[in-house]
């Protein structure tokens, strides 16, 4: 039986379907990033087939999804269909693996990638050389194509010369500042404003080419002074357009319009911000600017005692009602008590009576414990640093071999605290967070600036803001803004969204700043006066 | 006991003689007054009207002088030997009780209870 296994999602006979499903499973793949990657295997299913054990249908025909049957038709020569078509899951050993599939939209991915990351950029350039260049064609062009006839440029049309190279200076220099700039962020969706600002400036520049093709290049004007208050006209119209790009795109937001909640969905960090009139999309990257300042860094390994708590508390809850002593050895709650029911539910229920107050002393059996371990850290740290001094004058005179530089002298005093450090750490669970050659290298820091051991001890003693910490730390590619309203409308009160990295998300909730209606009230100073009250008794 | 200032004021009141006691070299009288057109009448605790700015008696030394002649704690003082005290600062009050001249001092008092008692032989 030969029979032709192809990838899940293409039928061999649906010909007329097949790029549709192409361009649909290849964009599936490429740009969902959520967990449930697992469902995504097609079986194309038979109406009146029960089970799909098999792939392989020996012979018989299959039953009419009106795809089939239509192309059936235009394939009259192919009688085959029948006994070549199959519809495979991952199983067969020629179908690409969900791996791969998501491989294949990866490397698309990363293409795309690089090219949506310069394209702002190659755009802004072509259009800045379109707006430098028309100006300049339009004083050249009659003197190339029609030198003999131009009447000659007077002093006044001489200065307005200087006046456009000036103004193209200005241009030029505006352009690059506020366009020319690498991105500091990749956004979903391209920026509104700059996409109108963009078509505002081609359709500027056009008409302005029109009107020139048609007024000035056909007839041949001699009107050189004209032409060149024409071309001082497009130069300024063009640093207005660029006045409009800077209040749209950069002082349209800068004035405070809304206040934004975020809360960190793991351990419900919260914090709050002001940010002004801006697309969701970019409130999301100044709040990711702002997490990546403010928030501290997100520890997995502190959650693990609630997981465990509500895997705990979800255990004793399976009582299971054993109604004959033989069945109780198969039903046994997971918690372990006596087989019989009453004593089950009742040692399940005084467990979770207790639950509590075992959180209360675990709590406070791990504070004791951090610091202790705290103490002592201190206490090494501050010996550590009284090994060391800075050299002085007087000490010129001592042997070239106790005179180290930085890094040899955070490597000989490393050791003394090294040990209470990392046991520090590991109570804390933050061993994570800090290497050894990143420790040392902070040291060495510390000690070239002359500061006090509490100073160096203040990294490790908080988690600090995520940027403190390594690259590997960041992920700062793996976000993804999930909004039930576009992303370039505007935020508005009352909207939510929410940015998703791999395993916690932060919730944004927006909300106005009120109106804030202030009146003023005048108190002339004569009228601070004062009266002393006595109120005394006297005995006679 | 409240009054409009430039009105007529009436008041039932008592005479009452008090024999100045010799403590030393000080004649004392046996109780505290308060009040004073200079204090703050809101904080008596005795008067009425708490505008009322007259002077009164605060404490009486049980077993003194002014207990034995029948003074009352809360008694308002209108009149010291003749002398007006019902418009007079605290100081120049206490000047009138403690004259080193004079042994007696009779003192016109009136209380609330003074106006019921006359009520209520009045309405018999």
């Amino acid at each position: 039986m030969d029979t032709e296994s192809t990838h899940s999602g293409y039928s061999y006979s649906s010909r007329s379907g097949r790029s549709n499903r192409h361009g649909r499973e290849r964009h599936k793949a490429g740009s969902s990033k959520d967990s449930s990657r697992s469902e995504r295997s097609v079986v194309i299913n038979p109406p009146d087939t029960p089970s799909q054990d098999s792939p392989v249908h020996n012979g018989e025909p299959l039953p009419g999804e009106p795809t089939l049957a239509a192309d059936h038709g235009e394939d009259a020569q192919d009688d085959n269909w029948g006994e070549t078509t199959t519809a495979v899951t991952g199983t067969s050993e020629l179908s690409v693996s969900q791996e791969e599939v998501v491989g294949l939209g990866k490397g698309i991915q990363d293409r795309t990638h690089s090219f949506r990351r310069y394209l702002p950029l190659a755009v802004g350039l072509c259009v800045g050389l379109l707006v430098l260049a028309t100006p300049l064609d339009f004083l050249l062009l009659p003197a190339v194509m029609w030198p003999d006839r131009l009447q000659a440029c007077g002093a006044a049309c001489e200065g307005l010369f200087l006046s456009i190279a000036f103004k193209l200076l200005m241009l030029l220099v505006a352009i690059w500042a506020l366009f020319l700039r690498p991105g500091r962020a990749s956004l979903p969706r391209m920026c509104v404003y700059r996409a109108f600002l963009t078509t505002l400036t081609l359709l500027l520049t056009m008409s302005y080419w029109l009107f020139y093709g048609v007024r000035i290049l056909d007839p041949q004007d001699e009107d050189y002074h004209g032409i060149v208050q024409f071309a001082v006209s497009l130069v300024d119209s063009q640093l207005f357009v660029h006045y409009l790009a800077v209040v749209l795109l950069q002082l349209r937001q800068l004035q405070p319009c809304y206040s934004v909640c975020v809360i960190r969905s793991t351990d419900g960090e919260t914090r709050h911000y002001n940010v002004g009139q801006t697309s969701i999309q970019r409130a999301a990257l100044s709040i990711l600017e702002f997490y990546y300042r403010d928030f501290p860094l997100h520890n997995p390994s502190l959650l693990s005692a609630a997981k465990q708590r509500a895997a705990k508390h979800l255990a004793e809850l399976k009582v299971y009602n054993v109604d004959a002593p033989g069945n109780a050895a198969g039903a046994q709650p997971a918690n372990g008590t006596q087989s019989r029911a009453m004593a089950s539910a009742a040692a399940a229920a005084k467990r979770k009576d207790s639950a509590h107050n075992e959180l209360y002393y675990e709590e406070a059996d791990y504070e004791r414990r951090v610091r202790k371990r705290r103490a002592r850290l201190v206490v090494a740290v501050e010996e550590a640093f009284t090994h060391v001094r800075r050299m002085k004058k007087e000490d010129e005179r001592a042997s070239p071999s106790d005179i180290m530089d930085v890094h040899e002298a955070a490597l000989a005093i490393f050791p003394s605290m090294a040990r209470a450090l990392q046991k520090y750490l590991r109570t804390t669970k933050r061993q994570h967070c800090h290497s050894m050659e990143n420790i040392q290298k902070h040291l060495a820091f510390c000690l070239t600036n002359n500061m006090s051991p509490k100073a160096f001890l203040e990294t490790y003693l908080a988690p600090g803001p995520t940027l403190q910490y390594g690259p590997e730390r960041w992920m700062a590619d793996q976000w993804t803004l999930i909004s039930e309203a576009s992303v370039t409308s505007g935020i508005k009160q009352g909207s939510e969204f929410l940015l998703r990295c791999l395993d916690f998300s932060l919730a944004v909730t927006v909300k106005s700043i009120p109106y804030i209606r202030l009146t003023e009230e005048y108190i002339d100073p004569k009228t601070h006066k004062f009266l002393l009250l006595l109120q005394s008794e006297t005995s006679v | 006991m409240s009054y409009i200032p430039g009105q007529p004021m009436t008041a039932v009141a008592q005479r009452i003689e008090i024999q100045k006691l010799r403590q030393g070299d000080h004649l004392i009288l046996g109780f505290s007054i308060g009040g004073g057109i200079d204090q703050d009448p809101g904080q008596n605790p005795f008067s009425e009207d708490k505008t009322d700015k007259g002077i009164y008696v605060t404490r009486i030394t049980p077993g003194g002088p002014a207990d034995v002649a029948g003074l009352v704690m809360g008694d308002k003082i209108l009149q010291v030997n003749g002398w007006d005290m019902t418009m007079v600062t605290h100081d120049q009050a206490r000047k009138r009780l403690t004259k080193k001249k004079e042994d007696v001092v009779r003192l016109l008092v009136t209380r609330k209870s003074l106006e019921k008692a006359v009520k209520q032989s009045m309405s018999h």
